[in-house]
């Protein structure tokens, strides 16, 4: 038997004994997920057990070295794992800005001390993570971002606004893209700080979206001191990390073109019903025929790419393609299933629709081409730097 | 076919922009919303519509109204459309009163004075089922005593918790599917039997279910001849359709100037946004598809008008190409906005909600295109 089998039949077998049966089923809704962090409150102790588990076998973040609090798994095992989780409908442990996003930067770009601090409590879930880079001027031209972080000898004097901050106002810490130099280009000048949301002169006033929920916010810094050693990488740097950890973003983002827990047919057909083994509705029929083929197709690129790159390693500009087709493809999905659900899919409260949860659903997949970057800036990122077109 | 409108059309376009815009603009269905209002529109800007005539706009002189005909109808509507006013006017207005005005009783006539006089609200029941499916219906109504007995589900029934009466298509004959045996009925609100529920919509506009358990009625309730109520409700569901694709115009074209007009705003990179081109040539894509939809929704509101054979037809088109376009618009927009697109505060998310609404009523772009390729024998 082969590493990669022995390892499918371990990890299948530990699955089993050690996923509980409530992490089983399809979690209901954005709040089912856990998010951990200093203040979360698990909302089972099956959530608080599997979480647990999983970060005791460094499976939270199986591609991170064992020190930082990973599983050193490689791409292939990890596949292995995340499909024998999906094979038993296991729900993720964590989810976390600080998995997807900061920790790849960090094991990057961060020094020893700062690794050591941060990676372990991200896999454990200890300390949850927002980001702070977009600002009311600075959202596809994110290098322009203008909130300034001053040298004051020992420490970071941080003033200014970011907006649109996932979780800002749930979050523990903030990885905050700052202007420690105006001096040249826009691009020069970025420094990568971070810091606790309970620094003093930090405030997030949460938004409301057209789903109805506020998950994000407007995030104020007034005279917020930043120890130096906060700062990741070099002063004036930051930009390149800021970019490297967009990869990261991105492809997790794009992670949700892969596919629903369950087939779009089946959630068409016991809506709208079949008749002699069809679709009732032919149109319909087609269009859920060509998003899954397009699911495949998607599917397997991403399973290409991730198999081309090297564990932890960040895809690049493929990055952008993959969050282009992921999140085009996630919003197309979202609308047939709104299709299919026809008049139940409208409505908005009651428990019938479960508090009108696809409508909601349906709403916020209209964030994932704008989130990580519009899909216009993914489409100008291929034209420029993997088709090189000039100009672009 | 009218395609481009005459002085008097012109005339009411303008008085009409002019009312939604001021009476009834799209804080007031934030403040709907908000309040969480029981009755979930304003009996004032309801008043004002009947005073304007607004209400009994197919409402025959006799019976009080003005009866401008469809055409009309659809004006209102896309200004309602843009400026998303919740009203009655629609399931009142345009669906009860061609019900009403199509089926010669004394009945109808009264009621057809008062919904031209602002005075009663008429919910119009069809759909049963989770899609648009008219022949489909389930509803039974009995032979009972001298009147009938009704039995069934709707949904999807608009204004239907606060209306006085409903019409509610129910089968007297046949099996789901026929087009024979349906009949439509008038059913009051205060009947036995009646269960009405109001289901608080993505597009905070009113809607509702009825649940009939032998809903007793008596004979004058049956509008039209028993057993032939297709014919009332091709009436019913050209002029809705028309009017529901003209509401869309106006919805899809607001989002699209909203969208327009921010992007000649928001700067990012130096420059305006809408100085890239990949923004200009969706925009521009969709100032063509918008005009194709005007085109559409004229000819379909002006066959009805015009009593074409093709009527029904055209309405269905212009629902399918309408549903889909403005659809368009309202991504694009969500889109190009960005981030600020996201938000609550910003209008162009409630136009993708009612947008989404607007298209599923009375058959969403596959089933008129499913419709028209069958019409058409393929
Ligand atoms: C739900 C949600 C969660 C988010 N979470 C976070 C977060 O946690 N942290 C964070 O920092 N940010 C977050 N964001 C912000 C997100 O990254 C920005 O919204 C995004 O980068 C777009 O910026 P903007 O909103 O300013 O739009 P703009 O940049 O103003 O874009 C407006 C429109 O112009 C287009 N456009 C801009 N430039 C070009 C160009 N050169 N060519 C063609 N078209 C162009 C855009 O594609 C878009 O369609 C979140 C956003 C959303 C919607
Ligand atoms: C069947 C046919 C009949 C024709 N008849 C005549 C005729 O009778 N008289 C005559 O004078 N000419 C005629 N033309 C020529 C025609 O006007 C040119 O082909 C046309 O203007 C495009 O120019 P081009 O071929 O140099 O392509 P280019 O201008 O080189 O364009 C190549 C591609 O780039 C795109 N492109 C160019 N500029 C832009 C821009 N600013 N933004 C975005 N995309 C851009 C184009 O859309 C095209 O896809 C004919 C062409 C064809 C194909």
């Amino acid at each position: 038997m082969s590493d990669l089998e022995t390892f499918k039949l371990e990890t299948r077998a530990w699955l089993e004994e050690n996923c509980p049966p409530e992490m089983r089923k399809p979690m209901k809704s954005e709040e089912d997920a856990c998010w951990g962090g200093r203040n979360w409150t698990f909302a089972s102790e099956a959530q608080k057990v599997w979480l647990e588990r999983m970060a005791e076998k460094g499976w939270t973040v199986p591609t991170w070295p064992k020190q930082y609090g990973g599983a050193d798994l490689s791409r292939a095992e990890e596949a292995i794992l995340l499909k024998e989780m999906a094979r038993i409908k296991a729900r993720t442990p964590l989810s976390s800005f600080g998995i997807w996003m900061l920790g790849p930067a960090l094991l990057k770009f961060g020094n020893d001390a700062q690794k050591k601090e941060h990676l372990p409590k991200i896999a454990r879930g200890e300390i949850r993570w927002c980001q702070g880079y977009s600002e009311p001027n600075a959202g596809s031209d994110l290098a322009s971002l203008a909130t300034k972080a001053e040298d004051k000898g020992d420490h970071y004097l941080v003033n200014g606004q970011k907006v649109w901050t996932s979780y800002a106002d749930k979050a523990d810490w903030i990885f905050c893209l700052v202007r420690t130099d105006n001096s040249g280009r826009k691009h020069d000048g970025i420094s990568f700080l971070l810091f606790d949301m309970e620094s003093e002169g930090v405030e997030a006033r949460p938004i409301s979206l057209i789903s109805g929920k506020s998950a994000f916010c407007e995030t104020f810094f007034e005279d917020v001191k930043v120890p130096k050693d906060q700062l990741v990488g070099e002063v004036g740097k930051g930009w390149s990390i800021a970019k490297y950890l967009l990869t990261h973003e991105r492809e997790m983002i794009g992670g949700s073109g892969e596919g629903l827990t369950r087939p779009l047919h089946e959630i068409a057909a016991a809506s709208i019903g079949l008749e002699s083994g069809k679709l009732s509705d032919p149109m319909l029929r087609a269009k859920v025929a060509e998003a899954e083929i397009d699911e495949w197709a998607f599917r397997l690129t991403m399973q290409r790419k991730l198999a081309e790159a090297k564990a932890g390693a960040s895809l690049g500009a493929d990055s952008s393609m993959l969050k282009y087709y992921g999140t085009e493809l996630n919003k197309r999905r979202h609308e047939l299933m709104m299709d299919a659900a026809g008049h139940d899919g409208l409505e908005w409260e009651g428990e019938r629709s479960s508090e009108g949860k696809l409508a909601r659903d349906w709403l916020r997949t209209k964030a994932n081409s704008i989130e990580g970057g519009t899909s216009e800036v993914q489409l100008n990122i291929i034209s420029k730097h993997i088709l090189q077109l000039p100009g672009a | 076919m009218a395609l481009i409108l005459n002085e008097d059309e012109k005339m009411l376009s303008e008085t009409a922009e002019g009312f939604f815009k001021k009476k009834a603009p799209v804080a007031d269905l934030r403040k709907l919303r908000d309040s969480r209002d029981e009755k979930g529109y304003s009996e004032t800007l309801w008043a004002e519509m009947a005073e304007m005539g607004f209400a009994g706009v197919l409402v025959p002189e006799d019976q009080g109204g003005v009866d401008m005909g469809v055409m009309a109808a659809g004006l209102l509507a896309e200004q309602i459309g843009r400026n998303l006013s919740a009203t009655p006017f629609f399931s009142t207005s345009v669906l009860s009163a061609t019900a009403l005005k199509n089926s010669e009783s004394e009945l109808a006539r009264t009621w057809l004075e008062k919904i031209a006089g602002g005075e009663a609200i008429v919910s119009f029941a069809i759909d049963e089922g989770v899609k648009h499916n008219p022949l489909g219906t389930e509803t039974r109504a009995e032979r009972s005593g001298n009147g009938f007995k009704i039995t069934g589900r709707k949904a999807m029934v608009l204004d239907a918790h606060v209306a006085d009466a409903h019409i509610v298509v129910a089968r007297t004959d046949g099996q789901p599917g026929d087009r024979d045996g349906l009949s439509l009925f008038l059913v009051e609100k205060s009947v036995e039997n009646l269960n009405v529920e109001r289901t608080i919509m993505v597009d905070s506009h009113n809607a509702g279910r009825l649940e009939l358990n032998g809903v007793e009625v008596t004979a004058d309730a049956l509008l039209g001849t028993e057993g032939e109520g297709a014919d009332i409700l091709d009436k019913v569901l050209g002029a809705g359709r028309a009017v529901l694709s003209a509401e869309l115009l106006g919805a899809g074209s607001q989002a699209f100037e909203e969208t327009v007009t921010y992007i000649k705003e928001r700067k990012q990179f130096g420059k305006i946004i809408g100085e890239f081109q990949a923004l200009q040539h969706r925009a521009s894509h969709l100032y063509t598809e918008l005009e194709l939809c005007r085109s559409a929704v004229f000819a379909a509101l002006s066959a009805i008008d015009d009593a074409d054979e093709n009527a029904v037809k055209f309405a269905g088109m212009a629902k399918a190409k309408l549903g889909e376009v403005a659809k368009l618009a309202a991504l694009e927009g969500i889109q190009m906005f960005g981030g600020v697109g996201m938000t609550d505060e910003y209008d162009i998310g409630l136009f993708l909600k009612r947008i989404r609404v607007l298209q599923e009523l009375l058959g969403d772009g596959n089933y008129h295109l499913n419709d028209f390729a069958k019409e058409n024998g393929y």
